[in-house]
Order: structure tokens, then C-alpha cells, then sequence
């Protein structure tokens, strides 16, 4: 053999470096891409994007095999017309056909009624485009993965302190001393937060993980804390309880910045009961939360403007305005709401010891108190006051769906909202940081439709599909309170349902609850399997026909790159590239990857050739936008204005003349300008010479206390990411969750609840956060069903999506369920053995795993390993589908009929988060003779025109030369 | 580790060519000194000689079964200075060599007297060419047994019984072949044969009983803690990083149950020492042919067993990393 | 002499498995590829891989450690994978020490695997070779690359940087150091093998509370108290 350190690798081809960045899960790294004679070689992370600097995951790591992968779809399909749905018989069609039949159709709705055309779409993002053409289009019926994802973490938190985690801020974990992550396994920041978990290690730092499981990040914990799922909102308040019993609260951050001081009315005869007493006081007109509220100040001892220099108000006690109103501070009523929340009262219900509570507690409150960072920065508030410097309390916290993804999560989100708001470390060095466009007002100005005639034939949409009711009145019903959105969302059922309800479309468009629709138009979701709750109940209704023989729900358009469970239901297919063939711009007007010292945003530049007829979707969109007339994609003249993708991010404005468009970098003529700047006709090469990310540093002062920082804010509205400079004053207390419950007590004027929900809205929207048990297990016998049944990430898994990556499914090739040895001991079954799960909505058969990192009265299993037979271009026979096994199946999408009705969500009663977490099971093992295989199994999907053929024994990949073999 | 029936049948059947030429040799010597009657050398030593090439030959070709590129295996003589299967692959065409010389000159009745030792011992050319190709056979017996007992991770066979025991139950094997041979050439050695491959089949039980006790007390000197560098006396894998299986389970596990190798191990007990020896007693008077020939193919299907389960028993080291069940 | 190693830092390893794939994907079209992949769509899928992350649990619920843990060729100093190979195919580089196999001299005999203790060693089952982490050896020496760049595939990818790659008979290298401060160790040092790749163990940090941390005069509930109101009779009003 050659002596490898004589010869370059560069030697053995044509080898190109290309820059892009990595889609392998919505991380979005910076990648580098090397070529061999036009094959890829090799993909590395960019050590100069700000991202990732240079790290690559497990994931972004096998992007090669994802282009060779047979379960690639290359061509448009049409399913045949003697064959039924979920059969799988597709017939190939041309684009030029598929566009004249999504045409046709489309039109016909939109000149009729475009609430029948739905437009859902899983884990992608594209939503500043998908959203932008629904809205064009005119439906309300359109929304992205966040409503079965995380919206809890982003309403618990938005809501409260004007940010968030998931992908709008995080913990400072540079100069952070403590570190807390509850119910986090992976998350969307996969590589940066490996990367600042380990640094903040090796630097000392303590890090505590709550979480019943101990894996992945977890597992690196200095303290690992077992919780029982769905109690943190008990601990989190019995943490808050302690706090403010031992003082250790930062009390100066609570009066400057947060409402915490205001005075509420405390007089439940008065109308306005619980709502913040406002005066007659000059403040900005349009202004989101003015500042017309009042402290009681300790010296003088009356009550005076918020804000008045010189005025130190009391956080406790009760008081009487001048009026006669009775008025207490909002801390006074946090102190009251968390009295009875003792260490001892939440040991019982999370399994914690109520010592392990305290000292929890006294190391957040000790940490904060004592270890002050204080940055020489100079910055001004908003109030004027100048500050030498920024002051940090090191504790900082990351949590993400083990809080959002149960029915109580929204409360136990605003209690770690408050916890974080109490111990100050809000957008302050060492604490949590938010990522631009964040802090946003609290809510965020977008609002839905304000009811049906909103939704016009031929016409926009009257608001966004997805906004931020500030208001009952903000909600998208029609007179009689009921919903106008397929998914129910910004109904009475889930008002605050920011990012609607994906996990119901289904079912609900079945039902034809409220309505029957025409046209379901799925883009990169796999509904068919692994994010639908009730999977196999699902997958039915999909082939469900009427009397007449036609089905339910009438036409289903699959978007999608693979032959996912999903495309066997459809009735077109349209093969999406791969992220390596395609432009993207992951933009500002969505969810960009902004680092919390500015903005950032990123695109694609395709490296290699689409596969076969694979067209980009956003090419898609732009054709049947500019085919349907939609006014944003066609010129005065009704003639089409973008040529391609590419043309449409450069040109695209918000509204003409905005200089807002999807790329925030090289704007202006000569690439001048940035975030806001007419169009750059040669912005994607700019981007590509930087390594295809646009960053804006912000100056020091503008990078912190953002909420109430003067010079940022300002900054930021002359740049277009916000319409206010106010203070976004942090709500510990909820005044917008009490106008919700004032009108579900029939004391506003405006929209009321239907009489069924009156007490669901009262109880939920509690203007404090408080504790319950997930509503599920409310309605079910928990005796019979003890157990709760959790999934978790597989970082080197992407959801559905990896089974097909020869390399990734080497690594999880089927699943487990992992349960403590005590309960096998308890139900007699041994490690490795065959079990049911089951639990009040279906069971299934799976393999156990015995496992010492679980809290005993949990199973759980990695997240979407198990397949259907046949799909994902694997052999009926492969491990995924006979071993391996998925827990939806279990999760039921609907609670069991109650006295909100029959037919409620499984989700968050505030903001219609899918309660994927509540699902509570009992295992037991298999009978002797039970076949050794998954229950559920389904007929093996067939393969569709356009796919690979099957490949053999071998896969011998070598750049430049693939063989087979 | 996982038996490969190539190895097995490679150190089996050499260890019986080897074992029988070592009988034919061993006659020969006994007949100079006088002490046994000659015989005639094409039929005893010539075709004797053939027989074990044949065993020979079948073990060097059940040897290229193990290996990925047979076709390079010329290869393999280069490192003897260090390595000790480079240093059976040479003994054993060496020792080969030596024993075709041996049935070649037997067979052409190359046989005059050369010289004779102190007037007493007639020396010819095949009784040197013997003498060498001895010393080969118990060279490639050491290098055999030394690749397996040079490895001290593996802990049932780093030890001198394993040299022992492949010497002895080669020479069991090979003697109780032998009796067999001479029953069938009409040579009056049959009682000497089933006599010395009784005597070599006990001290190979004795020996392999002593490494069956050896074995069965072994202190393992690693544990998972040093094989992760954590020190904790509850340690269990939970995941091997993959799942469809890799060399490394494929390669060091027999993947069998407890139950079947307990079985294999009772069997080569029974196979290898007590019913040839039984056999082997009763047939020596009669000097039935067929019985010695039972016998053999008992003992060398025992021998099978024995192989196996000298794998199979052998836990190596790198194990510790493949227990999860995942 | 210089001996190359990768020192594995054990405390912050997440178990990601990105050096995993980056380590195949590098070598299967590098000097050492290609890897080849058996079934790969099919039943059991299995393949050649030069490292692996596994996982152990110590210790019993709720005092419970979950342990990543990254394997792949250690680059003995003492390598009894090399010496045992009868053809000389194993060998260990003078240059820099790190242990390779040469696959055309390789006749798949297997025995180097049998002599690793450690189970480092694949055989590749299609092109019937043993195969095994090079150290990127095509990587580390190539000049044409960048400095930065002249690492292995997996220390590059590492999100965690809990792969630390350099010469470990430097006293001044930052692996050495590690090794040093970070009481660094071997696997299996019972074997005489002289692993040159080591690993950092896992380290605790922990928060002390004391007493008086918690009762302190400026406690901020103090603040919150009514302030005594002037009522009645005072000395001022009595005395003289
Ligand atoms: N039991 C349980 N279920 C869950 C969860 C859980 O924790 N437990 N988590 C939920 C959450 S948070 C989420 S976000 C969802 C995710 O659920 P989904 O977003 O519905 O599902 P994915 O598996 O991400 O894949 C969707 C589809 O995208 C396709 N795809 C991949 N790349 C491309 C591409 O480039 N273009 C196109 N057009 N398609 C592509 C895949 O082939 C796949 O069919 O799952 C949810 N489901
Ligand atoms: N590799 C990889 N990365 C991904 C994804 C992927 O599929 N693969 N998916 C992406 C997507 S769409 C999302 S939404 C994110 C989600 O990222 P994560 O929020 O990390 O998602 P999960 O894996 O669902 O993790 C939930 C965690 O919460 C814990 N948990 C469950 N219930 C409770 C509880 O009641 N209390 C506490 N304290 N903990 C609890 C679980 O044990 C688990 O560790 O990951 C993103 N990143
Ligand atoms: S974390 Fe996501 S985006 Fe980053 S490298 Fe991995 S797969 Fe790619
Ligand atoms: S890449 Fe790093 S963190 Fe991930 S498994 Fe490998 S060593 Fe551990
Ligand atoms: S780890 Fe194994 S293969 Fe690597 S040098 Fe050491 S003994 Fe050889
Ligand atoms: S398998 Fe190859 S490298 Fe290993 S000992 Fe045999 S010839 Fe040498
Ligand atoms: S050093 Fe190179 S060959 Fe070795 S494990 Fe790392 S990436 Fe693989
Ligand atoms: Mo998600």
C-alpha cells in the first residue's frame, strides 16, 4: 500500500470545497463540502461559522449517505386511479401535470372558499415562505411543527419575559456559574449547546440536570435529579416558595424590570378584579403595555406612577388607593400563590426530597446572590438612567420539551419564567440571553384573523394565520365563540394556541369538526407516522370514505424527499430535493440562528445536482403562488414577478418599498446595508463569499438587559425588528392570562366563551402560575395505568427522517423500551424480554431494556426509531419495523369526552401544546407464544416509482467511484 | 471466542499427521534398537507417510478457509522472528517436506546403512530424515499451540498446558491412528500402538482435566472498571454503539447457550478419552482393524468437540466491551 | 521520538456519536476506504467502522452515572496486535507511532484482532482485510491541508472538543498536559500495552452553602416590613 503520508487526498480526483449550510436537523451548522470528481467526499462543520465553529454532528456527519439513500423520491407521482389510498400505487406524472391538477384545484378553492385548501408542515424551515403563500392564499388553515412541538416553552415563556428558549435565546453559558437544564435531551441548538455544556464543565461550572431520564447531556451532570414526569411546575414553585421565604430573590431587578411591584386590584366584586390599577397618564400611542400602572412607595408610604425617580416601592403587603380600591403588589401575590407550595408538598408529587428542593433553592438563590459578574459596559434604559456597567447573576437555565410537551406545561414554563425572572438573570451576562429578533413585546404584535370574514375567497388573509392574542378579543372565532381554523386553534379550547394545533388537523378534517376541507397540502411532515398522536387510528382515517365512496378528506398533497410512511396516503407526490441541492434562505422573518450578541442568518447554496426531477418545494411555491395569482408573486398586470427561488429572496419585500425581506445581510444596492435595505441583486454571492451566514455584532451596550435597553431598542426599530422602543417589562404576573379568565367570568365586554369552556378558561388561565396533574390523568384510571411513557432524541437520529442513512441506522437500528429492573422484578419479565405497553387507547409489543438511568415509575424509548414495514426504501424484513417499535401509537389525540367536550385536544389547555408526555401505561410481558416481532404491524409499503432498486449485499462508498456490489 | 471450524479442523488434523508420523517414526526407532519388528517400508512407512501428508495437507487446506486472501498467504512466513503463526506456516511445509522426504525414501527403499553408532546402531538416511522431521513435528506442535498460549489477554489458553495438551492429544490422536494403520497393513505393532496411544490419551486427559480446572478458577485479571477506567463494582453496558452485530460479535462470542457448551465439553470428555481408550483395550487383542478405526474417528470427532470448546470456553478480554444486549 | 495519541475526555463527552460518522465518512473514501457496509438497507445491518461510542451505567438508581464511551485503536506503545502478524501487515510508524495495517500485504488471518485486547480491530468483511483507526493518517500528515485542519476527522467534529489529539511524549503538548492535570489514564494498563490514547475521567463540581449564606443582614425581605409608625409617647417626649 501506498505510504499514506506521501500522497495528498486531494491526489485522487477533481476535488472543490463548497460552502453551505447543513440540513441534516434544524440545527443549521455551517458546513464545508468537499468534492471528488463531483461526488461528495467529505462534509466537515465551517470552523468559521459562528454556529457551529467547525463542530459537525453524528447527523451532519452522514449527509452522504442521505443523497444516496434509496428511499430518495425522484419523481412526481399520481396515485393510480384503480388504486386505493395507503396502497402505495403510484403512477409517474410529469410536473408540468401535477402543477395543472394542484392548479386547478387550488383555484377552485380560492374562488370559493379558501379555509377548504390546509397547508401543514412538519419540521422545516420554510415558515416565512409556507406561511407567507397561506396567508396569500387566503386560508387561515396553515401552521408548522410548534404546536406538537414546544409552543408551551414559547407562550410559557414570550409571555412572560418577552423571550425564550427552543430557538429564540438561551443560557449564557460563557459566564455562567450554574447551570440548570430540566427536561432537555437534545434540543434544536444541538451543536452549540454540546459545545457550551462542555466548556462550561471544564471551567468549573456546576451543572444540575432534572430529568427522570440520564442520558446524553444529562449524563455529563454534576447532579443528576430524577423527577416524575409532569410535576415540575410542583417543583419550580416549591423552588420559588423557598426563595422568597429565604430572601433570596434579586429584589432590585424585581422592581426595575419586571411588574412585580405594580399594584393589581384585589377585589374580586370589582370587574377588574386582578387586573393592574391604571391611571390617567400620558404614554406612546400603539404602545403594547403602557406604563400607566402604580407602585406604593416605602418612604411616603402612598402610591405613585410606576418609575418615578426617587420612588422605592414595596414588593409585599396590601394597600388602599386614595379611591377606596384595595390593591396588592403582583409579588405579594406570587408570595401568596406559593405559600401552600412548600419542599414538602412537592417531594410527594415529584419523587424529589424536599431537602433536595431546598438546597436546590439556596444554590440557585446563593450563586445569584453572590457571585455577581458586572461587565464595564455602559447603557441606558429606558427610563433614562444610565448605567456604568451590566451586572449578571451566573445561574442560568435551559429546559425544553420534558416542561413544554405535557397538558401543564404552559404553567410550569411560566413558573421557570418566574424563577428565572426572581433570581434577575434575564438578558444579563451569566443568566439567560435572547437571540434577535427577541425580546419581542409582550405578546408579540402579529394577530390572527378577528373571526370568519377574515377569510375571503380571492383574497389575503384578514391577519396571519399564526399570531399573539394580547386579548380574548384577539381570538379567531366566529359569533357563537366557535373556531374558524380547521385546528381549532385561538379558539375558546385553546386560546393561546401561538403556533396551532398540527397534531388535530387530521382528525378534526375527518370529523369534519368544525368543517369539512378539500384539500390537505403536507410539506416535509410525516403525519402517517411519527407526529401524529393515535398513529394507527390515523392512518385510517386517511382512507376513511363517506357513503359515496369518497374520502373524507378529499385530496392529499405530499411534499417530501423520502418515501416516508406519509406517501403512501397521498394522492400526489412531489419529490423535494436535499439540502444539498438546493438554495434555502433560513431567515429572520422565521426563525433565524441569531447568536445573542446579534442577529444571524444563513442560506443554501445547492453543492451538487437534485437527484432525477427533484424540485426544490420553494420552487413549487413560487410556481403555483405566481399560477394562482397570488397577489405577492405576481406583478400589477397579474404576470409573474420571480423568476425563480433565488430571484424571489433577492427581490421579495415585505411590502414594497419595505427593505425587509428574507435575508437580512448584503442589502441595499451594493450590499451595503443590512436587516433592513432595498434589494441586492448580488446578495446570494455575497452570502456565498461569507460562508453563507450574515452575522451582525452588536456593540456591547446593545447586547444586554435588551428588554428595557434604550440604545438597542431604538436600534432595533430603525432596523426593522421591532415597532416599539417601550420597556418590555417582565410579566410575573399575567395580566393578559387574566383578561382571559375576567371574560370567562362573563366580566368583559367582547368575546365570551361558549358556556362548555366557561370553566375550563377560568381554571387555566390563572393570571400565576400554579400546579396541576396533566389532563389526562385526571380523566383515567392511573391505578390501572401507573406508569408514565416518555420518548426521547436520539442525537444521532433526526425523528423519521435517518432510517434510511446506511450509516446513522447502523447506530439505531430498532428500539428499546427502557424500564427499571424493579419493574421487571414487579410484572415478572426479564431483561431483553417481549412486553405489551399499554395504555387506556391502544397497546403495542415491544423488546424491554433494563436501565438503572430512569426514574422507576418511567419507561421510555428513543423518539421515532420504529418504522412501517416497507417504507423508507428498507426491506419489509429490517429491524426497524419487526424490532423496532413507535410510541404514538399509544398517545391518544383526543382526551377521553369531558366536561369541555368531546372531542378536546390532548393538549395544553392554555396554548393547545400536544401533551405527548401525559400518556401513562402499564407493561406487562407476552404471552409464551407470541410471535417475537412489533404489534403493531402494517402491510408492507411498497415501493414507488422512481426509487433506487433495492441495492445488494454491499454498499461500498468511495467518492468518485460508488460501486455496487 | 467464536470457534472457526477452519482453525479446528486445521489444528486437528495436523496434530493427528503429526501424532502419526511421530508413531511411525517411533516404531522405526524401536525396530533398529531391536526392541519391535522391522517392517516393510513401502507399506508401513512409505504409505504411513502418505496418510499423514494426506492429514497434513487436509489441515493446510482447511487452513486457507480462515483466511481472507489466501492468495497472499505466502506472506505469512515473513515474521517469524515474531510472530508464532508465521512460524507454524513455516514449520509446517518444512515439517511436511521432511515427512514426503521420509516416505520417499522409505519407498524407494533409500535405506543402506549409512553408519552405525557405537557399533550398535545402524543409522540410514531415513532415520535422519526422521530425526528432523521429529524435531519439525514437535516445533509445529509448540508453534500451534504457542499461537494460542502466546496471547496473555486470554487467559484459558496463556498457559504451558496448552502446549501440553495440543503435544499430547496430537500424539493420542496420531497413535491411535497408528494402531489403526498397522491392524490394517497387517504390522505386528498393533498392541505397541494402542499401548502408547492409551498412555499418551490418559496423559492428555490428565493434562486437559488440568486445564479444565485451570480454567474453571480463573481470576479474570480485567474487569469491566479497567476496561473503562471506572472504578465501580456495578458497571453494565447498555449500548455498543450499533446494532446489527460487528466483527467484534461476531468474531469473540460462540453465541451459544451455556447448556450447549457445557455439552460440547461433556462430549469431547467422553469422545476423546473414554471411548477410544475402551475401544481401543478391547480391540487390541483382537487387533481388529475396524475397531481401531472407530476408535480414530472417535477420538478425532472428540477431538472436533475439543477444539471447539477450547474456543468457545476462551473469554477474551475485549468481551467486556460487547455485553449489552442492545 | 514522537507518539501520536488522541487524549478522550470522558467528563464531557455526550455521547453524540459525531465522531462516529465523521470517522467513517472521512476514511471510506481516504487511504484506509472504502467501508464497507453489509445489508445496508436490509436485516441486521453491520459495517466497518474505525470507532465506536458506547454506553455503561454505573452504579444503581438514583446514584446512577451514565458513561460515554469513545473507542477506537489506542496506538499502543507496546502493540501486541503488531508483533503477532505473520505477514507484516501490522506495523507501528517510527515516525510518529501510530499503528496501521498495510491491506495488500494483509492475508485476514485475524490474529492481530485476536491479540488486541480491546477489541479494536475490524475485520473488513468484504474486502477480507483487517482494518482499524489510522489516526487519519492521511489527514495528520497532509501538508497541503491548513495546520488546523491537520487532525483527525473526529477530533474536528467533536462538538464537545472532548477529543484532544497531539503527541503524548511531548511533555508540552496539550494532550500531555491534560493527561497530566487531568489524571489522565489508561485502558487496561494490567496488559503491558502501553496505550498511547488516554482518557480524562469524570470530574464533579459542587456548591457549597453555608450556613450564614442564607441568614444575612441584607436579606431583602428586611425591605418589606411596614416601617414602625410613630405612635405614642417617646422618650423625647419624657425625658430630659
Ligand atoms: N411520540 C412522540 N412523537 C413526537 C415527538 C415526541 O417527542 N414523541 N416529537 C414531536 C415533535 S417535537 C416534532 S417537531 C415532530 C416532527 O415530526 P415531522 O416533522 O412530521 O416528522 P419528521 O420525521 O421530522 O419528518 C417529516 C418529513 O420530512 C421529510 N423530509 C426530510 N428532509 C426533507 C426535505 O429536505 N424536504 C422535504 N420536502 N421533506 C423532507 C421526511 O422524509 C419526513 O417524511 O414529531 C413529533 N412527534
Ligand atoms: N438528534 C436530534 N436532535 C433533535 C431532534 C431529533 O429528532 N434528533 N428533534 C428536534 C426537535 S423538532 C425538537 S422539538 C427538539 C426537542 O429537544 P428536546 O426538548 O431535548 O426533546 P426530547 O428528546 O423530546 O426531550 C425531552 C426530554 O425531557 C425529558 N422529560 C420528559 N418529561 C419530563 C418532565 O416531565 N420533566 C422533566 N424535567 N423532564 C422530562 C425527557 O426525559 C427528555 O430528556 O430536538 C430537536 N433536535
Ligand atoms: S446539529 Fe444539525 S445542522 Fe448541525 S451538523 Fe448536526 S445535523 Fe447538521
Ligand atoms: S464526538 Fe465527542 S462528544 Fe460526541 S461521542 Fe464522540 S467524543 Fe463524545
Ligand atoms: S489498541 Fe489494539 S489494535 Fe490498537 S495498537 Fe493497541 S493492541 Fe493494537
Ligand atoms: S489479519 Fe492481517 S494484519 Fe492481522 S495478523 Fe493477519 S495478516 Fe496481519
Ligand atoms: S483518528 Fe481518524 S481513524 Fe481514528 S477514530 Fe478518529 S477519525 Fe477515525
Ligand atoms: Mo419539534
Amino acid at each position: 500500500m501506498l505510504d499514506p503520508t506521501t500522497t495528498s487526498d486531494k491526489a485522487l480526483g477533481r476535488q472543490e470545497v463548497k460552502k453551505t449550510t447543513c440540513y441534516m436537523c434544524a440545527c443549521r451548522c455551517g458546513i464545508k463540502v468537499t468534492l471528488r470528481d463531483g461526488e461528495v467526499r467529505y462534509i466537515e462543520g465551517n470552523p468559521d461559522h459562528p454556529h457551529n465553529q467547525g463542530a459537525l454532528c453524528a447527523k451532519g456527519a452522514s449527509g452522504i449517505m442521505k443523497q444516496y439513500s434509496p428511499a430518495r423520491l425522484t419523481k412526481p407521482l399520481m396515485r393510480k386511479a384503480n388504486a386505493k389510498r395507503g396502497e402505495s400505487a403510484f403512477e409517474e406524472i410529469s410536473w408540468e401535470k401535477a402543477f395543472d391538477i394542484i392548479h386547478e384545484r387550488l383555484e377552485h378553492i380560492r374562488k370559493t372558499d379558501p379555509k377548504k385548501f390546509a397547508l401543514f408542515t412538519g419540521r422545516d424551515q420554510m415558515q416565512a415562505l409556507t406561511g407567507m403563500f397561506a396567508k396569500q392564499f387566503g386560508t387561515p388553515n396553515y401552521a408548522a411543527h410548534g404546536g406538537f412541538c414546544s409552543v408551551n416553552m414559547a407562550a410559557g415563556l414570550i409571555y412572560t419575559i418577552g423571550g425564550s428558549f427552543w430557538e429564540f435565546g438561551g443560557p449564557d453559558l460563557d459566564r455562567s456559574k450554574l447551570f440548570v437544564m430540566i427536561g432537555t435531551a437534545e434540543d434544536h441548538d444541538s451543536n452549540p449547546l454540546k459545545t457550551a455544556i462542555a466548556k462550561f464543565k471544564r471551567r468549573g461550572g456546576r451543572f444540575i440536570s432534572i430529568n427522570p431520564i440520564r442520558t446524553g447531556y444529562s449524563a455529563i451532570a454534576d447532579e443528576w435529579v430524577p423527577i416524575k414526569p409532569g410535576t415540575d411546575g410542583a417543583l419550580l414553585l416549591a423552588i420559588i416558595h423557598e426563595m422568597i421565604k429565604t430572601g433570596l430573590y434579586d429584589r432590585d431587578f424585581l422592581v426595575q424590570y419586571t411588574n412585580s411591584a405594580e399594584l393589581v386590584i384585589n377585589d374580586p366584586k370589582s370587574d377588574d378584579h386582578g387586573l393592574f390599577k391604571r391611571v390617567e397618564m400620558h404614554y406612546e400611542e400603539g404602545c403594547f403595555d403602557p406604563e400607566n400602572k402604580l407602585w406604593w412607595d416605602r418612604d411616603l408610604n402612598v402610591a405613585m406612577g410606576t418609575h418615578t425617580p426617587g420612588c422605592d416601592p414595596y414588593l409585599l403587603g396590601e394597600f388602599e388607593l386614595d379611591d377606596g380600591t384595595p390593591v396588592k403588589p403582583a409579588f405579594q401575590l406570587l408570595k401568596e400563590r406559593v405559600e401552600e407550595y412548600t419542599p414538602e408538598w412537592a417531594e410527594d408529587i415529584t419523587g424529589i426530597p424536599a431537602e433536595t428542593i431546598k438546597r436546590l433553592a439556596h444554590e440557585m438563590g446563593v450563586t445569584a446572590r453572590d457571585q455577581k459578574i458586572e461587565l464595564p459596559i455602559q447603557w441606558t434604559d429606558t427610563w433614562d438612567n444610565d448605567h456604568e456597567s451590566v451586572v449578571g447573576n451566573p445561574v442560568s437555565f435551559h429546559a425544553m420539551r420534558g416542561l413544554a410537551a405535557h397538558s401543564n406545561g404552559f404553567h410550569a414554563i411560566r413558573a421557570l419564567g418566574i424563577l428565572m425572572t426572581i433570581l434577575g438573570t434575564v438578558d444579563r451576562p451569566g443568566g439567560f440571553r435572547h437571540k434577535a429578533p427577541f425580546p419581542r413585546p409582550i405578546p408579540p404584535c402579529p394577530k390572527p384573523p378577528k373571526g370568519p370574514e377574515g377569510v375571503k375567497p380571492e383574497t389575503p388573509l384578514d391577519g396571519m394565520p399564526l399570531g399573539w392574542p394580547a386579548d380574548p378579543n384577539d381570538l379567531f372565532v366566529d359569533e357563537e365563540g366557535e373556531p374558524v381554523r380547521i385546528d381549532k386553534a385561538f379558539s375558546w379550547e385553546y386560546p393561546l394556541s401561538v403556533h396551532g394545533l398540527m397534531h388535530n388537523v387530521i382528525t378534526n378534517a375527518w370529523r369534519g369538526d368544525p368543517y369539512k376541507i378539500d384539500t390537505l397540502f403536507l410539506f416535509m411532515a410525516n403525519m402517517a407516522w411519527n407526529s401524529s398522536m393515535n398513529t394507527e387510528k390515523v392512518r385510517e382515517m386517511l382512507t376513511d370514505q363517506d357513503e359515496e365512496g369518497n374520502y373524507k378528506i378529499p385530496f392529499l398533497i405530499v411534499a417530501d424527499a423520502f418515501q416516508s410512511e406519509t406517501v403512501a396516503y397521498a394522492d400526489l407526490v412531489l419529490p423535494d430535493t436535499t439540502y444539498l441541492e438546493r438554495h434555502d434562505a433560513l431567515s429572520m422573518l422565521d426563525r433565524p440562528i441569531s447568536e445573542y450578541s446579534g442577529p444571524v442568518d444563513s442560506v443554501r447554496i445547492p453543492v451538487v445536482e437534485p437527484k432525477g426531477e427533484c424540485k426544490p418545494f420553494q420552487e413549487v411555491l413560487i410556481e403555483l403562488g405566481s399560477r394562482l395569482g397570488l397577489p405577492a408573486f405576481v406583478k400589477e398586470d397579474g404576470s409573474r414577478k420571480y423568476r425563480d427561488y433565488p430571484d424571489f429572496i433577492i427581490n421579495y419585500e415585505t411590502s414594497p418599498g419595505s427593505g425587509i425581506g428574507f435575508l437580512a445581510g448584503w442589502r441595499g444596492k451594493g450590499g451595503e446595508k443590512f436587516l433592513k435595505g432595498e434589494p441586492n441583486p448580488r446578495q446570494w454571492e455575497m452570502y456565498a463569499n461569507n460562508n453563507c451566514v450574515f452575522h451582525y455584532e452588536l456593540p456591547r451596550s446593545y447586547q444586554y438587559m435588551r428588554n428595557w435597553n434604550k440604545g438597542y431598542l431604538e436600534w432595533a426599530r430603525a432596523h426593522g425588528m421591532t415597532r416599539y422602543v417601550e420597556p418590555i417589562t417582565l410579566h410575573l404576573y399575567s395580566e393578559v392570562l387574566q383578561k382571559f379568565r375576567l371574560a370567562a367570568q362573563g366580566k368583559r365586554p367582547g368575546k365570551q366563551p361558549p358556556e362548555n369552556l366557561k370553566k375550563r378558561v377560568e381554571t387555566y388561565f390563572d393570571p400565576l402560575p400554579f400546579y396541576y396533574e396533566p389532563l389526562e390523568s385526571k380523566l383515567i384510571d392511573t391505578q390501572e395505568y401507573p406508569l408514565n411513557a416518555l420518548t426521547q432524541r436520539p442525537m444521532a437520529m433526526y425523528h423519521s427522517w435517518d432510517s434510511q442513512n446506511a450509516w446513522l441506522r447502523q447506530i439505531h437500528t430498532h428500539n428499546y423500551l427502557y424500564v427499571s429492573p424493579k419493574l421487571g422484578d414487579a410484572k415478572g419479565f426479564s431483561d431483553g424480554d417481549w412486553v405489551w405497553v399499554e395504555s387506556p387507547h391502544n397497546k403495542i409489543r415491544c423488546m424491554v431494556q433494563f436501565s438503572e438511568s430512569v426514574e422507576p415509575g418511567t419507561v421510555w424509548t428513543w423518539n421515532a426509531i420504529g418504522k412501517a414495514s416497507g417504507a423508507w426504501g428498507l426491506s419489509p424484513k429490517a429491524n426497524e419495523s419487526q424490532k423496532g417499535f413507535l410510541l404514538n401509537h399509544v398517545i391518544s389525540e383526543e382526551l377521553p369526552p369531558c366536561e369541555s367536550g368531546r372531542h378536546i385536544s390532548n393538549s395544553d389547555p392554555v396554548t393547545g401544546q400536544a401533551a405527548w408526555f401525559d400518556v401513562k401505561v402499564k407493561v406487562y410481558p407476552c404471552a409464551e407464544n407470541e410471535p417475537e416481532v412489533t404489534s403493531p404491524q402494517f402491510k408492507p409499503q411498497r415501493k414507488v416509482p422512481g426509487q433506487d432498486a433495492k441495492r445488494g449485499k454491499w454498499q461500498l462508498f468511495f467518492a468518485g467511484m460508488f460501486t455496487k456490489k | 471466542m467464536h470457534p472457526a471450524f477452519s482453525v479446528i479442523f486445521l489444528t486437528t488434523l495436523i496434530g493427528a499427521g503429526q501424532g502419526l508420523f511421530l508413531a511411525l517414526y517411533t516404531g522405526q526407532v524401536y525396530s533398529i534398537a531391536n526392541l519391535l519388528d522391522p517392517q516393510d517400508s513401502v507399506t508401513f512407512y512409505a504409505w504411513g507417510s502418505l496418510l499423514a501428508l494426506f492429514l497434513l495437507a487436509l489441515g493446510l487446506l482447511a487452513s486457507f478457509f480462515h483466511l481472507g486472501h489466501p492468495e497472499r498467504a505466502w506472506r505469512s512466513a515473513t515474521q517469524w522472528r515474531t510472530s508464532w503463526l508465521s512460524r507454524e506456516v513455516i514449520v509446517l511445509p518444512v515439517f511436511m517436506f521432511f515427512v514426503m522426504l521420509y516416505g520417499l525414501f522409505n519407498y524407494f527403499g533409500l535405506t543402506d546403512v549409512l553408519f552405525v553408532v557405537r557399533g550398535q546402531l545402524p543409522v540410514d538416511s531415513t532415520l535422519l530424515i526422521g530425526l528432523l522431521a521429529t524435531l519439525m513435528a514437535f516445533a509445529l506442535y509448540l508453534s500451534t499451540a504457542m499461537i494460542y498460549a502466546s496471547l496473555k489477554f486470554l487467559q484459558e489458553w496463556h498457559s504451558p498446558l496448552t502446549v501440553v495438551n495440543y503435544t499430547l492429544l496430537g500424539l493420542a490422536s496420531g497413535f491411535t491412528l497408528a494402531a489403526g494403520f498397522a491392524a490394517w497393513t497387517h504390522a505386528n505393532l498393533v498392541g505397541f500402538y494402542v499401548g502408547w496411544a492409551v498412555i499418551f490419551t490418559m496423559l492428555g486427559m490428565i493434562s486437559r482435566f488440568a486445564s479444565l480446572y485451570r480454567n474453571s478458577r480463573i481470576k479474570r485479571l480485567v474487569e469491566t472498571s479497567n476496561a473503562i477506567g471506572v472504578k465501580h463494582n456495578r458497571i453494565v453496558q447498555k449500548s455498543q454503539g450499533f446494532m446489527g452485530g460487528s466483527f467484534n460479535t461476531r468474531e469473540f462470542f460462540h453465541g451459544k447457550s451455556a447448556s450447549f457448551v457445557r455439552f460440547m465439553r461433556n462430549s469431547f470428555i467422553v469422545l476423546v478419552f473414554i471411548v477410544p481408550v475402551v475401544i481401543m483395550i478391547s480391540a487390541a487383542n483382537a487387533g481388529s482393524f475396524h475397531l481401531l478405526i472407530v476408535a480414530f474417528v472417535v477420538q478425532y470427532l472428540g477431538l472436533i468437540a475439543e477444539r471447539w470448546y477450547f474456543f468457545a470456553d476462551a473469554q477474551h478480554p475485549q468481551n467486556l466491551y460487547y455485553q449489552a444486549n442492545g | 521520538m514522537t507518539q501520536l495519541a488522541l487524549v478522550i475526555d470522558l467528563n464531557v463527552c455526550v455521547g453524540c456519536h459525531a465522531c462516529v460518522t465523521s470517522c467513517k465518512q472521512w476514511n471510506t473514501s481516504g487511504w484506509a476506504g472504502p467501508l464497507a457496509d453489509q445489508r445496508p438497507y436490509d436485516q441486521d445491518p453491520t459495517g466497518t467502522f474505525f470507532n465506536r461510542v458506547q454506553t455503561f451505567e454505573v452504579g444503581e438508581y438514583p446514584n446512577t452515572e451514565t458513561v460515554h464511551f469513545p473507542k477506537s485503536c489506542l496506538h499502543c506503545e507496546e502493540p501486541p496486535c503488531v508483533p503477532v502478524c505473520p505477514t507484516g501487515a501490522s506495523y507501528k510508524r517510527e515516525d510518529n507511532g501510530v499503528v496501521l495495517v498495510d491491506y495488500d500485504k494483509c492475508i485476514g488471518c485475524k490474529y492481530c484482532s485476536w491479540a488486541c485486547p480491546y477489541g479494536m480491530r475490524e475485520l473488513d468483511e468484504n474486502q477480507k482485510v483487517m482494518k482499524k483507526c489510522t489516526l487519519c493518517i492521511d489527514r495528520i500528515t497532509d501538508e497541503s491541508l491548513p495546520e488546523r485542519e491537520r487532525k483527525p476527522s473526529c477530533v474536528l467534529s467533536c462538538p464537545t472538543d472532548a477529543r484532544l489529539f497531539g503527541d503524548v511524549h511531548d511533555p508540552d503538548s496539550e494532550v500531555s498536559v491534560a493527561i497530566r492535570e487531568q489524571g489522565g489514564y489508561q485502558l487496561m494498563p494490567e496488559w503491558g500495552t502501553k496505550p498511547a490514547n488516554h482518557y480524562l475521567p469524570r470530574r464533579k463540581a459542587k456548591i457549597q452553602i453555608h450556613e450564614d449564606e442564607l441568614d444575612r443582614a441584607d436579606n431583602p425581605l428586611k425591605k418589606e416590613a411596614p416601617l414602625p409608625a410613630a405612635e405614642g409617647e417617646t422618650l423625647d417626649d419624657v425625658a430630659w
